[in-house]
């Protein structure tokens, strides 16, 4: 059966060369139905009490019409998600090299401690003599950051790196404004993570590039020539998105300083250097931490993250709403600007979200660095650069890697498609081809600076066995594409759920949301 | 260390395949000012994982958890039962550990979960397209506000006094450097129908208006038809923005989108999510199909694969920060997805009907609540209609006498004076929430706790 746009409505047999059974699946190939299309209005998974018979209160505005959600029972709801489930590559499944993204083993201890009911089970508004736990918490984890970045003040508030990075340029225009000098313009070098550009652009700022230099780096020659009385501050990232640190950053920071300018740190890459070298003695004055990444909260198919941001001096002041004193061995929850004025925080911009931030995640994060300790920090790093380097040294004879002379990488190792020249294979082709090999492809066509980047980070929880795996199948795809092989390449994935899927058509036809199927008499 | 899988001798091994003579040299390119020759000061030394159990226990062992005893604080978040067969779905690795599906090959899994939320989240607000979930409601509101700008290239905005005082701090911080012009109304607190004067509101609505935002049920419980401002704004080319941050009374009473809302957002934390002391949670935002383009966030949309066969892709991200990055429409990257799959599988759960009768339960309940306290000498209900939360004016301030409750036990609700420090006429205000969790026993002891408090 066809819908409005001409697709089909169901799902077609796993394994399309062979006829479809009578369940559409092919051993342990499962296909599953929407729930829409197996649920119904009338079914449901819960057992409720009964309601009491009172006289509604609604003002007559009950709902009348129907909602349109389809219900199952339990075990059919399991199955569904068990079913579903199946269709996604995990890390728990396997090496998930994704540079810049940081998909690391995620410890199932952090699991159970988030879902203690003393964390997982309050609520943002209790009465503060009843979460002083919780506070305490978030209290250890803000000064932990504070030490390993060697920066004073930190607002735990953000939900996500973005968001901290939002947080972080929100201050700087505020402490700018508070000196009644009002600057317009942010330097944004190519070598930054991708969200960069449009958070200065949503702060009001106008956003100009900075080239990078031939070995990957930003040019300090022309970010010194840039600045002046117009540049508010400059973001970098730092390791860079070219898996590279920027040798020249205290440099950058005094420069920038000199002109009356902040320097912003895209902090997502922390993980490479963390316990090894503090931010704040590189001269940042602001950074977020994607504690989803350093520190480790699944990623879930997207999120929750979380993106606290660690303040210098100069910008702690101006650090959003809420933060955790402890006073008279009591911990308090500030959050209010008028009735608790705090001298640490007098010129707080406001509230970046409606509570107090990701408890959850806070609670992953302390796990993970009391886990490791001092002293296991400083090995995650490490390895995390181990890591990497070994895959660079391993494959950049047969691959391209175009700052692979300039020095060691951090914790990523980034490729160019310079090696798949003339084999008529793409990035994306050679990555695709990964997938029929059993493995995550990395991150592709980004960061800009190359043609046809590929990024790989594998973090430090992979083994050498698991790395010379990885390592096996880019050299062979590599040499395969060389020798001509393209028809590997040509339609792949050949053995995943799903070929290519058509992202054009998608996009130009969207269809976000399922719509019964038009009657089939209706449809003739 | 545990979840380090490389062995001395294979660091070794690896330096002499890499070429480097110790670690360090693969740090070189760090300033030598910057170099830490040992471990930080002041953090542990690594811990056995049952250390860190006992140490991690011993502080959630100091907060006195909702389901410890009678629990009636909502306002924005609220403890609902999850199916443990939610928690433990969304605890399989393959959901739990996988990224943003940027291979849609072999993540098909959690692009079909985000179409089955999407649809879902439509239905429920009445509207046509949604997207696949943001940080939580009050940044969903916030963005709300500037695809309202998008749409109607204006950029004064009018937030109605009922709109939870978080959320509105959230806009007014947001917008701070922008030219955007917030109006914030202050509560009304009128008996009968206490936080927003709708009136007030239509009258400010003007032709510089871009959109009038409103929350429903509102911060006081109180529950509208917003149809008359949804005419109203749009008269005047305005939007009607909705929020809504208890979506379970979406199973009771009318939805925003019935009532003429062009954009709803909410907090979806009550479905399939935990309190979390406030966070994670989880954004809703629906549009009518009309403004799709404008809608910010990630978006899962349907296509066919290379053989023809249904598939699911993340579409429309043009507008986020692949291209022309400094013209996106956010700099959000990313999604709630986990949170989302907790929803959708509750919802699945619930379906239909067990969203109806869930909704009615807690409609229930809270008559149930709201009646017995309006008995108790001194205690007024401030309101004729509410959902499953309502206002209270007692003859004491409410701040101290929550936690005077707290010591007898019981979690009794929100005082408006921690809401609102600056009106001291709300001070002896007293938000409470009840939910299909509240027992009779614990309806006893609130009933008892507050006229101890009050006589």
């Amino acid at each position: 059966m066809m819908n409005a746009q001409g697709r089909p409505t169901a799902p077609v047999a796993a394994n399309a060369d062979a006829p479809a059974g009578i369940t559409g699946n092919r051993a342990l190939m499962l296909e599953e139905p929407l729930l829409f299309e197996k649920g119904s209005p009338d079914r449901c998974g819960v057992d409720l009490p009964p309601v009491p018979a009172v006289a509604s209160r609604l003002g007559g505005l009950d709902r009348h019409r129907p909602i349109g959600l389809a219900g199952l029972a339990e075990g059919e709801v399991v199955r569904h998600f068990t079913r579903l489930s199946r269709q996604n590559y995990a890390i728990d499944m396997g090496i998930f090299p994704l540079g810049s993204c940081t998909m690391k083993h995620n410890p199932r201890l952090n699991e159970k401690m988030a879902r203690l009911p003393g964390f997982g089970d309050i609520h943002p508004l209790q009465p503060q003599d009843t979460v002083q736990g919780a506070l305490e918490l978030i209290h250890r984890l803000a000064d932990w950051l504070c030490k390993l970045t060697n920066m004073p003040a930190v607002s735990m508030s953000p939900k996500a790196g973005a968001h901290g990075e939002l947080c972080g340029m929100l201050a700087i225009r505020a402490a700018q404004e508070a000196k009644g000098d009002a600057r317009s313009v942010v330097l944004v070098p190519e070598s930054a993570h991708g969200t960069n550009p449009a958070t200065a652009a949503f702060c009001g700022y106008r956003v100009e590039d900075i080239p990078a230099n031939a070995a990957g780096r930003v040019d300090l020659a022309a970010l010194k020539a840039r600045l002046g009385p117009d540049v508010a501050a400059v973001m970098i990232t730092n390791p860079n998105t070219c898996g590279l640190f920027e040798p020249d950053m205290i440099d950058i920071c005094a420069a920038v300083h000199a002109a009356g300018a902040f320097v912003y740190c895209d902090g997502a890459n922390f993980n490479a250097i963390v316990g090894k070298v503090r931010p704040g003695d590189l001269g940042i004055d602001a950074m977020h931490i994607n504690l989803h990444k350093t520190f480790s909260t699944p990623h879930g198919g997207g999120g929750p993250g979380s993106g606290p941001v660690v303040f210098s001096a100069a910008l702690a002041p101006f650090a959003p709403l809420p933060f955790v004193e402890h006073q008279h061995g009591r911990f308090e929850l500030i959050e209010e600007e008028q009735a608790h004025a705090s001298a640490a925080h007098d010129h707080s911009f406001g509230r970046m979200v409606a509570f107090h931030g990701q408890m959850g995640m806070y609670v992953r994060a302390l796990a993970y660095i009391m886990s490791h300790g001092a002293d296991g920090l400083r090995q995650v790093a490490e390895d995390a650069v181990l890591n990497a380097n070994y895959i660079l040294a391993r494959c950049k004879d047969v691959m391209s890697a175009p700052f692979g002379d300039s020095g060691p990488c951090m914790h990523e190792a980034l490729f160019s498609d310079d090696f798949l020249e003339g084999t008529g294979v793409s990035t994306l082709d050679f990555a695709k081809a990964m997938i029929d090999e059993g493995f995550h492809p990395m991150t592709m066509y980004f960061p800009l600076v190359v043609h046809g980047a590929m990024l790989i980070e594998p973090t430090e929880t992979e083994s050498r066995a698991n790395l010379d795996q990885l390592i096996e199948v880019l050299r062979g795809l590599a040499l395969a594409a060389k020798a001509g092989d393209s028809a590997r390449f040509a339609a792949a994935p050949y053995h995943a759920p799903r070929a290519r899927l058509d992202e054009t058509l998608a996009a130009r036809k969207p269809v976000l949301s399922w719509r019964e199927p038009a009657p089939a008499a209706a449809a003739e | 260390m545990r979840y380090l899988p490389l062995t001395p001798d294979d660091r070794r091994d690896m330096l002499r395949v890499i070429g480097a003579s110790d670690i360090d040299a693969l740090f070189r390119d760090v300033p030598e000012a910057a170099r830490l020759p040992g471990p930080i000061a002041g953090l542990p030394h690594h811990m056995p994982e049952m250390l860190v159990e006992r140490e991690l226990g011993a502080l959630a062992a100091k907060n006195v958890p909702a389901g410890a005893g009678p629990f009636f604080v909502g306002c924005g978040a609220y403890k609902h039962h999850v199916p443990a067969s939610v928690d433990h779905l969304i605890q399989r690795g393959e959901f739990l550990t996988s990224y943003t599906p940027y291979q849609p090959e072999i993540a098909q899994g959690t692009l079909q979960y985000l179409f089955e939320f999407q649809t879902q989240v439509a239905r429920l607000l009445a509207m046509e397209v949604a997207n696949a979930s943001m940080y939580d409601g009050s940044t969903a509101m916030t963005e709300a506000l500037f695809m309202g700008r998008r749409v109607t290239r204006r950029k004064k905005y009018l937030l109605s006094g009922g709109t939870h005082p978080h959320y509105v701090s959230v806009a007014e911080t947001l917008t701070r450097f922008t030219d955007d012009e917030v109006v914030s109304f202050e509560p009304a607190l009128t008996p009968g129908a206490p936080g927003d004067d709708l009136a007030a509101l239509i009258e400010a609505i003007d032709g510089e208006t871009a959109a009038v935002v409103v929350q429903n049920p509102n911060l006081f419980g109180h529950v509208a038809d917003l149809s008359e401002l949804a005419a109203a704004a749009h008269a005047k080319g305005a939007l009607l923005i909705a929020v809504v941050t208890e979506v379970v009374s979406l199973g009771a009473i009318r939805a925003p989108g019935e009532m003429g809302a062009d954009i709803v957002v909410g907090e979806g934390q009550s479905i399939g999510n935990g309190l979390n002391f406030g966070g994670p949670y989880l954004g809703l935002f629906a549009t009518r199909e009309k403004y799709m383009r404008q809608m910010p966030g990630r978006l899962c949309g349907e296509t066919v694969d290379a053989n023809g066969k249904r598939g699911f892709v993340l579409t429309l991200s043009t507008r986020e920060q692949h291209i022309r990055r400094e013209k996106a429409t956010s700099n959000i990257c990313t999604n709630s997805g986990l949170c989302a799959l907790a929803f959708t599988i509750h919802m699945s759960l619930l379906g239909e009907k067990g969203l109806r009768h869930l909704a009615e339960l807690n409609h229930a309940r809270a008559v149930q609540v709201a009646e017995r306290l309006a008995a108790i000498p001194g205690v007024s209900l401030m309101n004729d209609h509410f959902f499953n939360e309502f206002t209270v004016m007692l003859p004491i301030s409410g701040r101290p006498a929550l936690r005077a409750m707290a010591e007898m036990g019981v979690l009794g609700g929100v005082s408006l004076g921690r809401l609102y420090p600056a009106r001291a006429d709300l001070d002896h205000g007293m938000v409470i929430a009840v939910t299909e969790t509240v027992s009779d026993d614990d309806i006893d002891k609130l009933d008892k706790a507050l006229r101890e408090l009050v006589k």
